[in-house]
């Protein structure tokens, strides 16, 4: 069977310094221990507006108006340069600001849960009409908007949870019970929040490739959030509603998670669902986190820095069946770490990048670009976590030098070769692996780089149902531009099945 | 350091005694190495978890550190670890390390 291919990726940011304010986990935390503190009464000087958000290097990367190489000209830390002429809107998707997301999350809204203020409904209408992915059929769900008391009435008397837009109350969300928690008005504006950027990064990813909402068969969701209610907490179906909004009619869909590993797990799903003919278009989506935006504010704020985690992301990527030209999803390299695997740093890049390149015969080295945790270094340096791509990068070049395909003294040029410089936001799933798969369709497409591996890593034990980490791994590599369906055993494999025979008996030779 | 973790060092201590826990951090920076291993001895920096202002004063080690490197099988050592000894930044994570041990450790050994 023929390899899937990559078709397109689209990729999303939204800036949303008040969610950062009123939603992020950290300082909703504060507010409830040390309502008082120093660290509340400082942050609101920190937050960035909108141009410097969009000026900002790594954020422009990951729209993709500058490449990952770009990116490592610029010298560290990045929150104080600027890109010249930075546009909003990029390659592969675009920056969209908070007013404009509040309108879209009222536009994904079925149930009339997202109540906005009237005046900034208009204001946010004629923002929206100039967008370019915005149709009339889209806006008209903006409807007229209700008046402010209407809003604090819901607020105070009914729980709802209060949209801010620059500091004002500009809306609410509703609860969808009097007291089901899976469906309060907090978790309901977590949920809407991860529907409306999903169905951002949809729409961008179809705009972006040219490629049409009713040919999509299947939509796998694989963010981190839950929506259900309190009788099936996690029931789904995020997937779904997400092609709801953008009109793939002719697509169903569900939701897969593992944490930040989730991303890529969907991947390796919808390449398998595409190989084995059941569809031939399936995408993977996945949308933003408020709870995480600010989640390292106090070091930020310590340090005299601004907020960098202030903007929501958003990816979602087209897997097709092998047209001979995109990148093809090498299914028959795919790493696992498993539930025997082990916990060791050792042992955990052992089962995702070197097993996985054994089946292949290929060495550490073979692979051009690792896509690891993609995370901004300026964000998690100052936070006292490092920079984790390039210790990413560090621990897969050491275990090539125990394997002896590495000199000990080439261990930082395999990670200046083989690496790239964090870009993505620390939105759990959004960094891992998967920023970098519009790069590689790119690059492959252009023939500057053969293959590269998307890793995905994710934290069960923070659920508490098992102690165990998690991770997956898929090569992506080049179209050879032979397309060779069902014609049973493709080349590569009796390659592989010789040198395997050949390896076997001379093992034998050696035994006796 | 997190606060479930905290929680279970304290919770450990109480039910065996400090003398008998010794905490091996596995930490991949000698800063946040450095803040697990005060929290574990002089108390939470942060001030935000159980062990604010609760000086246990336990012994901690980071897993690069010689004394416990030589406690352990090289073999089995070299399996685990090795590879991570390559990456880090071993020295400034044990001069860290043993400086807030020095300070802060009840037991002097």
């Amino acid at each position: 069977m023929s390899f899937a291919v990559v078709k397109g990726a689209g990729y999303i940011l939204v800036h949303a310094p008040d969610m950062v304010i009123h939603n992020g986990t950290t300082q909703t935390s504060e507010r409830i221990i040390n309502p008082d503190s120093e660290y509340l009464k400082e942050l609101p000087k920190h937050l960035r507006n909108f141009d410097e958000v969009v000026s900002y290097a790594p954020n422009q990367t990951y729209i993709g108006n500058i490449s990952p190489d770009d990116l490592s000209k610029y010298e560290m830390p990045w929150y104080d340069k600027k890109v010249e002429g930075a546009d909003r809107f990029g390659k592969f998707g675009e920056i969209m600001p908070q007013d404009e997301f509040i309108g879209l999350m009222k536009i994904s809204d079925t149930f009339d849960l997202v109540k906005l203020e009237k005046e900034f409904t208009n204001i946010v209408k004629e923002k929206l009409e100039k967008h370019p992915l915005m149709n009339d059929n889209l806006i008209s769900k903006l409807k007229e908007g209700e008046e402010i008391s209407e809003i604090e009435k819901l607020i105070n008397q009914q729980h709802a949870e209060p949209i801010y837009n620059e500091g004002k109350l500009v809306g609410c969300v509703k609860r969808a019970h009097d007291i089901d928690i899976n469906l309060n008005a907090h978790t309901l504006f977590e949920n809407l929040v991860v529907k409306a950027s999903g169905a951002l990064a949809l729409l961008n990813l179809l705009a972006k490739n040219n490629f049409k909402a009713e040919d999509i068969d299947y939509v796998i969701e694989c963010s981190e959030e839950a929506c259900g209610d309190m009788n099936q907490r996690g029931g789904g179906n995020f997937a779904k509603a997400i092609a709801e909004v953008v009109g793939c009619i002719n697509a169903t869909g569900s939701d897969t998670r593992g944490f930040c590993a989730g991303p890529t797990h969907a991947l390796i799903e919808a390449a398998a669902l595409v190989q084995a003919g059941v569809y031939e278009n399936v995408v993977i989506v996945g949308g933003g986190a408020t709870a995480k935006l600010g989640m390292n504010g106090k070091d930020h704020v310590k340090k005299g820095m601004p907020i960098l985690e202030d903007v929501l992301g958003g990816f979602a990527v087209l897997v097709s069946k092998n047209d001979g030209v995109n990148p093809v999803l090498r299914t028959d390299l795919v790493g696992r770490h498993t539930v025997g695997t082990g916990s060791s740093p050792q042992a955990v890049i052992t089962s995702l990048i070197t097993t996985p390149l054994d089946k292949g015969n290929l060495k550490i080295t073979d692979i051009d670009k690792y896509s690891v945790e993609m995370q901004n270094p300026d964000v998690t340096k100052p936070a006292g976590a490092g920079d984790v791509p390039t210790s990413n990068y560090k621990m897969i070049a050491a275990l090539g030098v125990k394997r002896k395909e590495l000199d000990r003294k080439d261990l930082m040029n395999f990670v200046k070769e083989h690496g790239m410089p964090g870009w993505a936001p620390t939105q759990g799933h959004i960094p891992s692996g998967v920023p970098y798969i519009g790069f590689a369709r790119e690059e492959m497409l252009d023939g500057k780089i053969n293959r590269a591996m998307i890793v995905g890593k994710g934290s069960l034990f923070l659920g508490r149902m098992t102690n165990l980490f998690d991770g997956v791994s898929i090569v992506i590599e080049r179209n050879s531009g032979k397309v060779d369906s069902n014609k049973g055993v493709s080349e590569e494999e009796v390659k592989k099945l010789v040198a395997e025979a050949m390896r076997e008996f001379a093992s034998h030779l050696l035994k006796d | 350091m997190d606060l479930e973790n905290q929680k279970r060092v304290k919770d450990l201590t109480e039910k065996y005694g400090a003398e008998n826990v010794v905490v091996i951090l596995g930490a991949a920076e000698a800063e946040a190495a450095g803040l697990a291993a005060e929290t574990v001895t002089a108390g939470d920096p942060t001030f935000a978890g159980p062990l604010a202002g609760v000086q246990l004063g336990l012994r901690v080690y980071h897993a690069v550190e010689p004394e416990f490197k030589n406690e352990v099988d090289p073999e089995v050592y070299d399996e685990q670890i090795g590879m991570m000894e390559m990456v880090l930044d071993v020295d400034e994570i044990i001069s860290e390390v043993s400086e807030i041990r020095e300070e802060y450790c009840k037991f002097n050994d």
